[in-house]
């Protein structure tokens, strides 16, 4: 890909531009996409229909929806402190953002193919606690604090477990590079790390209760990284409101939003690196090739997002205690044993 | 305003240990406080160390204006707006109280149609009830299958009164309209309905894990403290007290049902925590549709409106009478002064009642406890404050 605009462009700033843009017009698609998905998905689970007016069976609504945001009064409370109330948004939106320059969408295109793409992308999500915090508290609201306070400690929690998953993958291809971990993958779905990978017979048949074990840990812990039910704590609106973004309106509240859902989309796309074989074929070289490539990546990323949506309309919401069982007493010690036994088996 | 309460110190290797309490404003306009309810909470962190109800925001002096009626049928419609998701209930003790002030003696017919009414009715107040305590919880979709069936509900009363809310539909000494052609038909097709969206429920919401880890062991009231405070209907029964009005205070027709008073025996937790609470509900839906279906059996031909003077005109004399409404025990106290308007009127209202015992079972609870207790109670506003 970058070849391919180094020769429209040469070697130009115009080339890195457009290789930046491109995962932010994803970005933006995709959250309206999702917002779309999600609500229809919702309303068919709830014996519903759902907005049907805006354009075909309501394809325009999320466009109406943010048009609607955009004319919005830009409200900024009196008391708040107004530099963090108006960084807060941004940050959050740039930790959600800057994790798609890692993330290979496909064979061909990957924003930037570093060695350290996971540790980059775990390192660069955690922006996201930070800008939720200084909502929570710029805020100067009691609930908007207690959202953002409990929303800290929720993802911080739940990195530990996750970042066990990653690590037992990283012991298994021997990279950080997703585009790497996509690569060793290669050749059907028998390849996938999910099912062990493609080892010898007696190391995959090992690994694959192991490997089930940790996509299902990792994908719990994706689930609380952005805060959604059962793990929605921080945003629980029978409990705080709406959490950390109570105050805010217009487009700061909107940049929240299109975090969230192209968070959902990140969160889903490192599970499929690392489990579901990124952006390669589950029909070996079948279906193969750059825009296949792309293709498989997100409609694999879309299905986990759809689950994700599915799980969020079905189940109530864990208390903050709770959530701290689930991750340091359940999550954490199953995950130290995987990573420990795959370990042993890597070595076998 | 209360003061700063301090918590016990907390003491560790000698050294004292102490975190500031919070005042936290919960209401009057909070998603979860079921209407304009403000709790004003002490916090320690995430435990609620004091919880203070404050009331008032929709008072609109019903009693009061009882009092200003040129005759007792005009009380009717106010009273429906007491508790506005179970007015056939309170229509239902209002007139019963009236009849009993006058000694007047329905006919069979109408007794049928009322207590149908009625156990539709609290069909539809739990849906709701069970419908955003799972919102409480987190739990979306099952408030929308619930009022999916309210829906239905709400047909049925529409067609017999032209109302879905505010029915104005028991009149002292009848009803205002009969059962439509053919409608006795469709109530049967809705009772086969229900019975299965009800399994539904319970897979969906009752006997989910997180359900039960968010509602079991939390908020537990027990026996003698739910008696000393007078709590009432579920909210009682739930904490292992077996007291039905319907059963053992009869009136109306009851007595002539078979079904069964569903009482909290603490299945997944403790006896009269929130789970039990909720249970209670679900299996009051299950024995209102046994009602529901031996009624429209057993329904008798006849008049719906007894022959009453055009100006009603009582001894002056008081009674009292209660009636099992959803939400437990609502009774009308009418004092009459030998005019055609009511001297006073008291209502005891089952949410009122309730809501009292909030702060006694939500000390050391989580604010997310809290939620789970007060969804649990099942207030509704309208009748707290009248």
């Amino acid at each position: 890909m970058n070849q391919l605009l180094q020769s429209f462009f040469g070697d130009t700033l115009l080339t890195h531009i457009v290789m930046s843009a491109l995962p932010l017009l994803f970005v933006l698609v995709c959250a309206l996409v999702t917002i779309y998905v999600e609500m229809k998905m919702a309303a068919h689970m709830q014996d519903r229909v759902a907005y049907m007016r805006t354009g075909w069976h309501g394809t325009l609504q999320p466009f109406a929806d943010i048009l609607k945001l955009l004319q919005k009064e830009d409200i900024i409370p009196a008391a708040a402190d107004k530099l963090l109330f108006m960084l807060a948004p941004y940050i959050v939106f740039i930790g959600t953002y800057a994790a798609f320059a890692a993330l290979p969408f496909s064979s061909a295109y990957v924003g930037s193919s570093v060695d350290l793409g996971l540790f980059y992308i775990i390192a660069v999500s955690a922006l996201v606690v930070i800008g939720i915090l200084m909502a929570g508290w710029a805020s100067n609201n009691k609930w908007s604090l207690f959202g953002a306070i409990r929303s800290a400690s929720q993802i911080i929690s739940y990195e530990i477990p996750a970042a066990l998953a990653v690590l037992a993958v990283v012991m298994i291809t021997g990279s950080l590079n997703m585009d790497a971990i996509s690569k060793f993958q290669q050749g059907g779905v028998q390849n996938w790390l999910v099912f062990g990978g493609p080892l010898p017979i007696v190391q995959k048949l090992l690994l694959i209760p192991i490997m089930l074990t940790l996509a299902v840990i990792y994908y719990v812990c994706s689930m609380a990284e952005v805060n959604r039910t059962p793990f929605d704590i921080p945003e629980a609106e029978s409990e705080l409101v709406q959490g950390y973004n109570t105050e805010f309106t217009g487009m700061k509240f909107a940049l929240f939003y299109l975090a969230e859902y192209a968070n959902l989309f990140v969160v889903s796309a490192i599970a499929v690196v690392l489990f579901f074989g990124g952006w390669s074929s589950p029909f070996g070289s079948f279906m193969s090739g750059p825009v296949w490539d792309a293709f498989w990546f997100i409609t694999k990323g879309m299905i986990f997002v759809c689950v994700n949506i599915w799980l969020r309309w079905t189940l109530p919401r864990l208390r903050v205690d709770q959530l701290m069982y689930v991750s340091w007493k359940v999550l954490v010690p199953f995950a130290l044993v995987c990573v420990v036994l795959v370990g042993a088996i890597m070595v076998m | 305003m209360i003061e700063t309460q301090q918590s016990q110190p907390a003491t560790s290797r000698g050294t004292t240990l102490r975190t500031e309490e919070m005042i936290l404003n919960m209401g009057p306009q909070h998603p979860s406080t079921h209407g304009v309810l403000r709790l004003e909470l002490v916090v320690d962190g995430e435990i609620v160390v004091d919880v203070i109800p404050h009331m008032g925001y929709l008072h609109r002096c019903f009693e009061k204006h009882a009092e200003a009626m040129t005759n007792y049928q005009q009380v009717v419609p106010y009273v429906d707006r007491m508790d506005y998701l179970s007015s056939m209930g309170n229509e239902f003790a209002y007139v019963v109280a009236a009849e009993k002030l006058l000694k007047i003696q329905v006919p069979e017919r109408v007794d049928y149609i009322r207590v149908i009414m009625a156990e539709l009715q609290r069909i539809a107040s739990h849906q709701v009830a069970i419908g955003t305590y799972g919102i409480d919880i987190g739990a979306f979709t099952p408030f929308l299958f619930l009022f999916r069936d309210r829906e239905r509900i709400l047909d049925l009363i529409e067609e017999v009164c032209g109302a879905r809310l505010l029915y104005n539909y028991f009149w002292i000494g009848g009803l205002s309209h009969d059962l439509p052609p053919g409608w006795v038909e469709k109530a049967k097709e809705f009772c086969a309905y229900l019975k299965p969206n009800i399994t539904e429920l319970n897979n969906l919401l009752t006997f989910n894990k997180i359900f039960i880890e968010r509602t079991a062991n939390v908020g537990v009231l027990p026996k003698d403290v739910a008696i000393n405070y007078g709590c009432s209907g579920p909210m009682l029964r739930a904490s292992g007290v077996d007291w039905d009005l319907r059963r053992d205070d009869p009136y109306s027709v009851y007595h002539k049902f078979d079904w069964q008073v569903s009482v909290g025996r603490g299945e997944v937790g403790t006896v009269g925590d929130c789970w039990d609470r909720n249970i209670v509900r679900v299996h009051e839906m299950e024995q209102s549709l046994r009602i529901i279906e031996q009624a429209l059996e057993q329904i008798p031909e006849g008049n719906v409106q007894e022959k009453l003077p055009k100006r009603i005109m009582p001894v002056a004399s008081e009674v009292y009478a209660r009636t099992e409404a959803p939400r437990g025990e609502l009774g009308f106290y009418i004092v009459s002064d030998g005019t055609g308007s009511p001297y006073r009127i008291k209502a005891r209202g089952p949410s009122f009642v309730n809501l009292s015992v909030i702060a006694e079972i939500s000390r050391g609870a989580m604010i997310a406890d809290l939620v789970a207790i007060l969804g649990s109670t099942d207030i509704v506003l309208g009748e707290v404050d009248r």
